[in-house]
């Protein structure tokens, strides 16, 4: 068992420390953080939208949170957990004296029924529901988890911001979340839906002792409020960050970058990288049910061409086949002679072999996200060019979300996914997740990364798991993508980050 | 005139019944899940199938159709399945308020210039102030609102800051504050709508100014300025108080574009937004209550008729 510790241990020192920025950080001021949209709920545990975890993390937290270069790190937990009965077992120890926002004191019994929630209500709870056979409170400031079986992944399920593992009061835990207690350096004050969500500063919040590091140790809380305010439109984000009205906003179009630089107020911000965009293919029903066939479509694609038409601007995007980029600890290189083909001639043979019949390839895209729809396009062309029909499927987000489930309604569709934490919460591992890749391989790869408790060797399988997502062609990476985001010049101490936090920042 | 205003509501009612039929069916036709929204893009089938159960969306068509009237007859039009839960007659009350303020505001500024530049360009018919007056107005009917507010916003809120880019003040805001943030919006869409109000003026003060009495007026040795304001101009009133009754109620349905772009939670906003998640009660409420407001507007336009025209009778 001292191997899984170990291993929890040199996850946490995968980190990469952040360079001291010397900023001087003053308390005092409100932030006016403009935001892609209004959070379809405030229970971070019941959905994985970005702009939730983004929003709700200031004043919910979890037992465990990521540092850089997603290290493993305590929060509300005193330490790594003790892993015993061959990794089945942990045993966290929670930080003595934190209390809620309503006054109440911390406990392993709020922090039992908090993550028996999570496993109730949450998508990523109920990924390791089945394999959880108990989870207890032992003592007052200790939890235990009892796991059917080793399961790696598990603290960085607990860990994530989106599909949050929250830790709330016990009395919340039953039924819908009534009430936004939790234990942040931030407390929920109002939410005016459609217009912001207020947060205010907590002034009795116990801070980890760890030094600040992303999303884990210290958090301090230098500013008085924040306020998330949603702006659908893109353009009116990029123009109230000129007007000096949002101190942060999020997610704006890259043809805008020029906009922002040289200015006297505010200043473009670059989250690099932040994810990628990714082609599913059916596996479950229609032509590309057929290997060869989406091979086929795998040898026609230029990636390169297909990121640059995106992205426009080389500062925007890489064109890099590996899921994980260069410099991440689940780096590799296994497979990549499959990516960025553009090998017509090879297409074209795979083709005959798969007997195409002539029938039109069914591309499914958005233009919300416009990078999809321009993706699409060159894709369309890439494939015509090795001699398939094809068609493509304009339609908006929330059409695309409930057609993608359909298998009868499409053969290719077009996504992003941030980097995620633990190479398991990367979709294609689910059976279920439309693309509906199922392989006696992937299976027996699968289990045996997750059961893995060996850093160095859950990497090199995961190399493997790599490799042969290429040779099925059932999802295909396309590039990796950055984004902009634009902040006023006297906000000190930002980090750019997948989910923007404004703990440790000061606004004057 | 009681039996009129009867019918008159009675035809109310069978239009807000068609409204909320075509509403109900529009919106079950489009594609898209608000479960599979609310819960994210990992959720997986059996999570969104769970989700739409809670919120009884697994129920027949023809149930949750008879469900809604019977809702709608109490005088509940439900709640919103995202903004809170909250009911949506009250999220309705709240966004009311920046759309009537914006709607005063820019119906004000389009009468204000656009009733007075018709006049002038129908007094001075062919003449430079003429010309340029319609080719002013054919621009500012032509240019896409979105594009004339990002151009105000760039020029009056980002170089010379003079108004907010965007929003409806911050938290607690007072009325003046609230009031600051809807002028740059408030002259969009009054200069916006003053083109048609510049156009419809000036066409019926043509046919009015070549009437025999306007003859008759200036023969008796009256002055231009009766002669327009006290015989043309009042003759002029109703087709231009219909016009500007149609852009009332246009505007009270919500400046759709105009809302989006300056991010003003009115009616127009939430009725996009809730398109794009898929809020049915909310798309539903809305789209009844603007309906109402329209016939509405057009029912107190018909009874201004009265008071303008002695000759008119219901």
């Amino acid at each position: 068992m001292k191997k899984f510790c170990l291993a929890l241990c040199l996850l946490a020192c995968v980190a990469v420390i952040p360079t001291a920025r010397g900023e001087e950080l003053t308390r005092g001021g409100v932030l006016n953080i403009a935001t892609i949209g209004e959070p379809p709920t405030l229970d971070p545990t019941s959905t994985t939208a970005d702009v939730v975890g983004m929003i709700t993390q200031h004043y919910y937290e979890t037992l465990y949170a990521f540092g850089h270069g997603f290290a493993i790190k305590p929060l509300l937990a005193a330490a790594m957990p003790e892993v015993t009965d061959g990794g089945t077992v942990y045993t966290i120890a929670l930080r003595q004296g934190v209390k809620f926002h309503n006054g109440k004191e911390l406990t392993s019994a709020d922090a039992a029924a908090s993550v028996k929630r999570w496993l109730r209500n949450s998508v990523r709870g109920k990924q390791v529901a089945d394999m959880v056979k108990d989870v207890s409170a032992p003592d007052t400031y200790t939890v235990r988890i009892e796991m059917s079986a080793p399961h790696t992944p598990l603290l960085a399920l607990l860990s994530i911001p989106t599909s949050m593992a929250i830790i709330i009061p016990e009395e919340l835990c039953e039924g819908d979340l009534k009430d936004n207690i939790g234990t942040g350096p931030y407390k929920f004050a109002e939410h005016q839906p459609d217009r912001y969500v207020r947060l205010v500063r907590y002034d009795d919040y116990q801070p980890s002792p760890e030094a600040g590091d992303l999303y884990a140790g210290e958090r301090v809380a230098y500013v008085d409020e924040l306020r998330f305010i949603p702006v659908p439109s893109a353009n009116t984000r990029i123009e109230g960050a000129l007007a000096g009205q949002y101190q942060y906003s999020d997610q704006l179009p890259i043809e805008n970058y020029d906009r922002l630089v040289g200015k006297d107020r505010v200043e473009p911000v670059i989250t690099d990288p932040y994810g990628w965009p990714i082609l599913f293919l059916n596996c479950r029903d229609g032509k590309m049910t057929n290997l060869a066939m989406r091979q086929a479509v795998q040898a026609a694609m230029s990636q390169e061409d297909m990121m640059y038409i995106a992205f426009g601007e080389e500062q925007f995007f890489s064109v890099d086949g590996s899921l994980y980029p260069e410099g991440y600890f689940y780096h590799s290189e296994k497979g990549l002679d499959l990516y960025n083909q553009y090998d017509i001639d090879k297409a074209k043979a795979l083709l005959k072999e798969a007997n195409y019949d002539g029938s039109p390839v069914r591309i499914l895209t958005s233009m919300q996200y416009e990078f999809h729809f321009k993706m699409a396009q060159v894709l369309a062309e890439n494939l015509r060019e090795a001699g398939m029909e094809v068609s493509i499927d304009v339609v908006d987000w929330a059409t695309l979300t409930q057609q993608r489930t359909d298998p009868t309604k499409w053969d290719l569709y077009f996504t992003h996914s941030p980097f995620v934490p633990d190479p398991y919460l990367n979709n294609f591992f689910n059976d279920e997740y439309p693309g509906w890749w199922v392989s006696p391989e992937k299976t027996e790869l699968a289990n045996k990364f997750n059961a893995e408790p060996d850093l160095a060797k859950r990497a090199e399988i995961f190399g493997d798991i790599q490799e042969l997502l290429y040779e099925s062609a059932s999802s295909i990476k396309i590039g990796n993508f950055n984004l902009l985001g634009a902040k006023d010049k006297n906000l000190k101490g930002y980090q750019p980050s997948s989910w923007p936090s404004f703990w440790n920042v000061s606004i004057r | 005139m009681k039996i009129y205003l009867l019918k008159r509501l009675v035809g109310m009612i069978a239009v807000m019944f068609m409204v909320a039929t075509i509403t109900f069916v529009i919106i079950r036709m489009i594609p898209g899940d608000p479960a599979g929204l609310m819960l994210g893009p990992d959720a997986t089938a059996a999570d969104v199938a769970a989700l739409r159960a809670k919120m009884g969306l697994d129920e027949s068509i023809w149930s949750q159709y008879l469900g809604f009237l019977g809702d709608i007859l109490k005088g509940d039009l439900g709640n919103s399945i995202f903004l809170g839960g909250l009911p949506v007659l009250r999220i309705l009350a709240d966004r009311a308020e920046p759309t009537i303020a914006l709607t005063i505001v820019s119906i004000v500024i389009a009468c204000l210039v656009g009733i007075p530049s018709g006049i002038l360009s129908a007094y001075k018919r062919g003449k430079i102030t003429d010309q340029a007056t319609i080719s002013v107005a054919m621009l500012l009917a032509s240019a896409p609102s979105f594009w004339m507010s990002l151009v105000f916003i760039q020029f009056f809120a980002v170089r010379l800051g003079w108004f907010p880019a965007s929003g409806y003040g911050d938290p607690g805001a007072g009325f003046f504050d609230r009031m600051y943030h809807l002028i740059l919006p408030g002259i969009v869409l009054g200069l916006v709508n003053s083109a048609l109000i510049t156009r419809f003026t000036r066409t019926t003060m043509l046919d009015i100014l070549e009437d025999d009495y306007i003859r008759t007026a200036r023969a008796k040795g009256l002055g231009e300025w009766p002669v327009i304001m006290r015989h043309a101009f009042k003759n002029a009133l109703i087709p231009i108080l219909t016009v500007v009754g149609l852009t009332l109620a246009l505007l009270l349905g919500g400046a759709v574009v105009t809302e989006t772009v300056f991010n003003i939670p009115g009616i127009g906003n939430l009725v996009v937004s809730s398109v794009l998640r898929r809020d049915y009660p909310v798309i539903g409420g809305s789209l009844l209550v603007i309906a109402g407001a329209y016939v509405l507007v057009n029912l107190a336009v018909d009874i201004l008729y009265l008071l303008v025209d002695p000759r008119v009778k219901y």
